[in-house]
């Protein structure tokens, strides 16, 4: 039985009839969006005000009696935590994901609306046992993101016993909720798209999210798994990945576990989890760069091949976290091959982004600065990936700076700047109103110049052997004094940047009451969404009529062509023909 | 189109709406059996990671192998008469005779339920006998793997329980068809992995 559109049914499913079906146990995949969206932005606030709490300890030390080094730890854990999964995550492909894929693909709703219900709840679900780890005896886990055994479950770590319980409750509940929102969006781009509508007339944005959810459906499981012997351990006292080991003065019930396991688990999970946030944000910054450039996207299936080749090889890379833990040299010797080959695809995208820039005509409007942003710092961020992939440069870098200042280039602010210029971008259409363009570029460069005044100097920190994870430095004689002075620079700059995303808070606000009426086709885009009957778009989207789908996504500036957008369900060849007669007709 | 025909398909060539008056489905299949294959994919990757770990954790010295309780057989024909009973099911469902497909469809419940409960008394029988979980690893990966897979049965008894209800309350069991073909399938898939895990277990 193939998929049967809903104009073509009696009634629409799932229809909402009151507030609450509406706007809280909603099924439509919009308002779940909004709600994925949210609640994962308020949970990156907590993330944030942890941030600006460590880099007050370490550019000054010593000044807040509030930090010590347990909450310290807590908030180095936490931070990291939420970053990655309960925002990042969660908001591309649980916020965009949901957003986008039933419109660009041209359909209704998610294929199983109800189980896209389900999924936001159960994702709030784990955000409440997270945060409740704030309020129970010992508070939080403070074993670090990565949870690594033995510390984790050991005495003398904060939050050993409750927070740790609570933290692996929460990814449990939260990979459930990933799976059930993972199924969904999977089916519904391989099953329903709208007539016309091929694999390779997806938006950029599509395939990016669709790539990235089946390497969630594949990964994820490996943190289950782990999180699920690291219970074991904690409850009933097996010894999956805990070592004999004396604690506190004393021996402890454990006997031969391997936390070199847990690290293996944990990074075939943690690897792909990069690509996971990293593809939906190629993805959409394909489509704002194209967009606002007024330019087909420079090599579309290479694009696509590279999203899928990244997604392939991210599952091959991961003991590239793991250096220095004392593997066979081969085994690194392997993993630094497969890392630097990674880097093609991945350069391929860059180049294919710049190329698309090329003799377009760019309007440097607040969407695209950060589309341009992302560029730059994932360039940069990138570059010092290929240093870190090859081990004999990673193993005196692996412990310092260089590391933290790396991966919040490429997996931090990148993605960041991409969130924002999809927000800027989609915002129209989600509201049916203009964002303000002054406030919007004043975020941008506060934001952009601020994240390079943060993680620039950190390299530097890194090369001096400035240590991670550390909560203060005490009397080091290879440190030099002007490296705290640089250390108490990076956390003004942390502080500036920090604050100054109450312009983009305000924005939002502001734009919904005040904003210009955007209309429906504010940037002049060609993709299904900005060709809605209504702005916001309604329940089922597409009015009576679903679209019907004559070309692909990228059909800018085409010559002979009135406009210099040709939206996709727009009929006639217009490509290169001397033939201007034909008059555009829309399905 | 094919979809290998599609992904190296030239998509900027102007084409109109290239396929035929529906919607677009990468596969002739209903969107809930494509979902139900995608997650036992994802059960398949997690009981994967398992044995590797499994076999990983083994060679770590401190091992000593777990005489695997002859109950397991007994539990093994329930879980393989279960899947036999569905497959019934689906089969009368698909021919439309109601009543043998009621039968058949809570028998197949019924067996799995039985499958669990035998679980549940070699676990009590283990711990009794000092080999409870945190015993030695081999006892913690039993009680992990033999865990996870009836988590698994458990989640597949609660559709089954909704599609039984559904099939009850409806003379016509040929709308709750494709439930029963979920269901059905899902068993079978319960079986093969029992099947393999079992193997993995007894030869170690």
């Amino acid at each position: 039985m193939a998929y049967v559109p809903l104009a073509d049914q009696d009634h629409e499913l799932h229809d909402p009839h009151t507030f609450v079906t509406k706007y809280i146990w909603s099924q439509d995949h919009k308002v779940i969006a909004i709600q994925y969206g949210g609640t994962a932005i308020l949970v990156g606030l907590v993330a944030l005000a942890l941030s600006a709490m460590m880099r007050l300890q370490l550019g000054f030390p010593d000044t807040f009696s509030l930090i010590d080094p347990s909450s310290y730890y807590q908030a180095v854990t936490m931070h990291g935590m939420i970053m990655v999964v309960y925002l990042l995550t969660a908001l591309f492909l649980g916020g965009f994901g949901n957003y986008l894929i039933p419109l660009m693909c041209g359909t209704r709703d998610m294929v199983f609306p109800f189980l896209n219900m389900l999924s936001f709840w159960f994702y709030l679900v784990s955000v409440l046992i997270l945060m409740s780890s704030f309020f129970v005896t010992g508070g939080p886990t403070g074993a670090g993101w990565t949870l690594y055994p033995p510390q984790t479950i050991t005495p003398g770590t904060p939050g050993h016993e409750t927070g740790i319980l609570l933290m692996l409750i929460s990814l449990g509940v939260f990979i459930v909720a990933f799976t059930m929102g993972g199924l969904n969006y999977v089916t519904t781009v391989l099953q329903a798209r709208a007539r016309g509508m091929t694999m390779m007339r997806l938006p950029l944005s599509v395939w990016g999210i669709l790539v990235a959810t089946v390497l969630g459906l594949f990964a994820f499981p490996a943190l289950l798994v782990s999180a699920i012997m690291m219970t074991f351990d904690l409850l009933l006292g097996t010894s999956f990945f805990m070592p004999a080991i004396m604690a506190a003065g004393e021996q402890l019930d454990y006997n031969g576990g391997s936390p070199i396991l847990f690290q293996h688990l944990f990074w075939f999970f943690g690897h792909p989890e990069v690509y996971i946030v990293a593809l939906p944000a190629f993805g959409l910054v394909s489509d704002v760069l194209s967009t606002h450039a007024r330019k087909n996207i420079f090599g579309y299936r290479m694009m696509v091949w590279a999203i899928v080749a990244i997604g392939g090889l991210s599952f091959i890379v991961w003991a590239h976290h793991m250096y220095v833990s004392g593997m066979n040299p081969y085994f690194g010797f392997f993993f630094a091959t497969t890392t630097l080959i990674i880097a093609v695809p991945t350069a391929m995208k860059v180049y294919n982004w710049v190329l698309t820039l090329w003799e377009g005509d760019i309007r440097l409007n607040t969407p695209m600065l950060f589309a341009i942003g992302f560029v730059f710092t994932f360039i940069h961020g990138g570059l010092t990936g290929l240093f870190l992939g090859n081990v004999v440069i990673d193993l005196p870098l692996s412990d310092t700076y260089f590391v933290v200042a790396h991966f919040h280039m490429v997996m931090g602010v990148s993605p960041v700047l991409v969130v924002f210029a999809a927000l800027y971008h989609w915002y129209p259409k989600m509201t049916g109103k203009m964002m303000n363009e002054t406030l919007g570029k004043l975020h941008f460069w506060c934001t952009f110049l601020g994240t390079y005044a943060i993680y620039l100097p950190m390299h530097y920190l890194g090369f001096l052997g400035v240590p991670r994870r550390y909560y203060a430095m005490g009397s080091t004689d290879f440190i030099p004094e002007s490296a705290q002075a640089l250390n108490a620079n990076i956390t003004i700059a942390a502080l500036f940047v920090a604050v100054v995303q109450i312009l983009f808070f305000i924005n939002v606000f502001w734009s919904l009451k005040n904003g210009k009426p955007s209309g429906g086709n504010p940037w002049g885009a060609t993709t299904l969404e900005w060709q809605t009957p209504e702005t916001p778009p309604k329940h089922g989207n597409w009015g009576k009529e679903l679209p019907v789908v004559h070309r692909w996504a990228y059909d800018y500036s085409v010559p002979g062509y009135p406009q210099d957008f040709i939206p996709q369900n727009v009929a006639g060849d217009f490509g290169v023909s001397d033939d201007h007669d034909h008059e555009p007709k829309k399905d | 189109m094919s979809f290998y025909k599609q992904v190296t398909s030239k998509p900027w060539e102007y084409q109109g709406p290239v396929t035929g008056s529906g919607p677009e489905s990468a596969f002739e299949k209903e969107s809930e059996r494509i979902a139900l294959t995608l997650f036992l994919v994802v059960v398949c990757v997690i009981f994967s990671l398992l044995t590797v770990t499994y076999y990983l954790r083994m060679d770590l010295g401190d091992w000593v192998p777990l005489a695997d309780p002859a109950m397991l057989w007994l539990n093994t024909a329930m879980l393989l008469l279960g899947s036999v009973a569905l497959q019934r099911a689906t089969g009368c469902a698909r021919k439309g005779l109601t009543r043998q497909a009621r039968n058949a469809f809570v028998t197949g419940g019924a067996f799995a339920a039985l499958f669990v409960a035998g679980q549940c008394y070699v676990w009590l029988q283990l711990d009794s006998s000092d080999l409870g979980v945190a015993s030695n690893p081999s006892s913690a990966f039993f009680f992990l793997l033999t865990g996870m897979h009836a988590v698994h049965l458990l989640g597949g008894l609660w559709v089954w329980s909704k599609t039984s209800f559904r099939l009850f309350s409806t003379d016509d069991s040929a709308g709750v068809r494709l439930s029963i073909e979920l269901c059905t399938t899902y068993w079978h898939f319960l079986l093969l992995l029992w099947v393999l895990l079992f193997g993995v277990l007894l030869s170690t």
